[in-house]
């Protein structure tokens, strides 16, 4: 019989996850301000321009804001969250990669 | 995910579909695995507005439902609870591997992808053991923590588990300071950008001739035993203790990286060069022992020698071939170095480097239409931040420089069979004292 060998792991330690709780979900976009925040990554700006132009023709009662972000997207954006906290409703970030 | 928990804004997140298992995968260890993900087809960069159109009006690639129905559903559609996942859940990672027989194990590691997919050495108790020795700090010290990208949990390595990987990789005990320096630096040698990175260790000082580095013929690999494993436990380390490097999950490098089989460690022929070594123009003493790491590691250029009559032509040359956002440093063989200095009469390496940054020059308009400078320095430059604000203003037909001065490196490393030298387009990120780690 082959002999067993004890070995040790190689993996790091992770850190504990804990749940966050999502924001609460809007009854309905109608009224609503949405911002469209571009992560500016390469196109994303074209491709959320199409998005913006999908909403003035499909669901125009919902009014929806370009914004890019302040910097590149490795960086936290408080002052873009913040805007978008105090004027708005939603957000959709795009594109990510 | 900062919009959802801590400006309490219904979000969704949208993404190309090759990256939904890492991007589901982050969400899940940021303790929400419900996060509303969209999906659109991968390539956005290059495409027409017509076509990007055509991803709003189209389907998901992942779910294979409208793209818009996802994102409006997104916003609007309360939680379930079983999306929200569980309050807390701990992951701890043993310290021992159930044994097994020696072919077992290897398949294990393998399975595991704790490997490079070559051949490793089992790190058996006595084996760490052994590696232990060679240092006086404790095998439960945290040593430090690295994640493969901005966006993952950092997870922590111990002196025992930079050992193991050590043993992994085939190292001797002698080369573990140099080891436990690299991991000490928490850069990370297993980066998961899509642009396939690498990483790049320089040795200085006493400990190169202490182990038997190479810093002459063939130091850049693969001749020399401890460059060789030193290099190859720093990506181990890296892909294990930052908690894995899985192509499609945690490694996107859409190309992968030969590189990466030894993080391109050496050490530098401190003796032959005609420059004040690395780690001294970085602040150590030149009796220290040091290690100084580099990321982003991609792209080379090369050439021999510098001709008399165009040398300062060819140099342009190579430094247009890089990309902007991957400044150079340049590996001189000492032949090289010395020709700077006779050809140029640069005594002092930081003449060339000056030299350097006033060469690497590129239309503006050149330069502003590269992707990896609109994606990465042109946010910076229209809110303001310098030197790329000055560079913004700039005509698009005026000369601007590719490159800020403080990210051009030189190095001297090679064995003068030949005058030949390159450059690599990578990002030097810090130095560390090895003898901390003895």
């Amino acid at each position: 019989m082959a002999t067993r060998l004890s070995v040790l792991n190689p993996a790091g330690f992770p850190p504990a996850v804990r749940r966050q709780p999502p924001a609460p979900r809007l009854d309905t976009l109608e009224g609503k301000t949405v911002y469209l925040v571009d992560c500016r990554f390469d196109d994303s700006d074209v491709f959320l321009g199409q998005m913006h132009a999908w909403f003035a023709e499909r669901l125009p009662g919902a009014r929806t804001v370009v914004k890019r972000i302040s910097s590149v997207y490795l960086n936290d954006d408080p002052m873009t969250w913040e805007e978008i906290k105090a004027r708005g409703h939603a957000a959709i970030l795009g594109v990510g990669h | 995910m900062t919009l959802e928990t801590k400006y309490r804004v219904p979000t969704v997140a949208v993404h190309t579909d090759k990256f939904d298992r890492v991007v589901r995968s982050v969400a899940q260890v940021n303790g929400m695995p419900g996060l509303r993900q969209v999906f659109v087809p991968q390539p956005i960069m290059g495409r027409t507005a017509a076509e990007l159109r055509a991803y709003v009006d189209g389907a998901d690639p992942i779910t294979g439902r409208p793209v818009m129905q996802e994102v409006l559903e997104g916003l609007t559609r309360p939680f379930a609870e079983d999306e929200l996942g569980p309050d807390a859940f701990d992951r701890s990672t043993p310290r021992l591997v159930e044994p097994d027989t020696e072919d077992n194990l290897h398949r294990l590691f393998l399975d595991n992808r704790w490997t490079d997919m070559l051949p490793i050495v089992l790190p058996t108790e006595a084996r760490v053991a052994a590696m232990l020795s060679a240092t006086r700090r404790q095998p439960d010290e945290i040593v430090g923590r690295m994640r493969s990208t901005h966006f993952r949990e950092p997870w922590a390595y111990t002196v025992e588990k930079v050992a193991v990987n050590a043993v992994m990789a085939g190292a001797r005990p002698d080369y573990f300071p140099v080891i436990l320096a690299l991991a000490a630096t928490g850069v990370t040698a297993r980066g998961s950008s899509s642009s396939a990175v690498a990483a790049m260790a320089v040795v200085n000082g006493p400990v190169r001739e202490e182990i038997g580095m190479n810093a002459a013929t063939g130091a850049m690999g693969p001749y020399n035993h401890a460059n060789a494993t030193i290099g190859r436990a720093w990506g181990l380390l890296s892909q294990n203790g930052q908690g894995g490097s899985v192509p499609g999950l945690s490694y996107l490098g859409n190309q992968g990286n030969s590189y990466a089989y030894n993080s391109l460690t050496f050490a530098e022929n401190e003796e032959r060069s005609p420059w004040e070594p690395f780690h001294v123009q970085h602040g150590l003493p030149a009796a220290a022992s040091a290690v100084s790491v580099f990321s982003s590691v991609r792209s080379t250029a090369f050439t021999l020698g510098l001709r008399e009559k165009h040398w300062r032509e060819h140099v342009g040359n190579l430094l247009r071939g890089l990309d902007p956002h991957g400044p150079p440093t340049l590996l001189l063989d000492p032949i090289a170095a010395r020709q700077f200095v006779e050809r140029g009469g640069f005594v002092k390496k930081a003449a060339l480097i000056d030299w350097l940054h006033d060469t690497a020059l590129m239309p503006a308009g050149e330069y502003w239409d590269y992707q990896l400078v609109q994606n990465y320095i042109y946010p910076r430059a229209t809110f303001g931040e310098e030197p790329w604000a000055t560079k913004l203003r700039a005509a698009p037909d005026t000369l601007i420089p590719m490159f800020r001065r403080e990210d051009i490196h030189v190095v001297v490393v090679g064995g003068e069979t030949n005058g030949y030298w390159r450059i690599m387009g990578c990002n030097y990120q810090k130095t560390v004292a090895v003898d901390d780690w003895r």
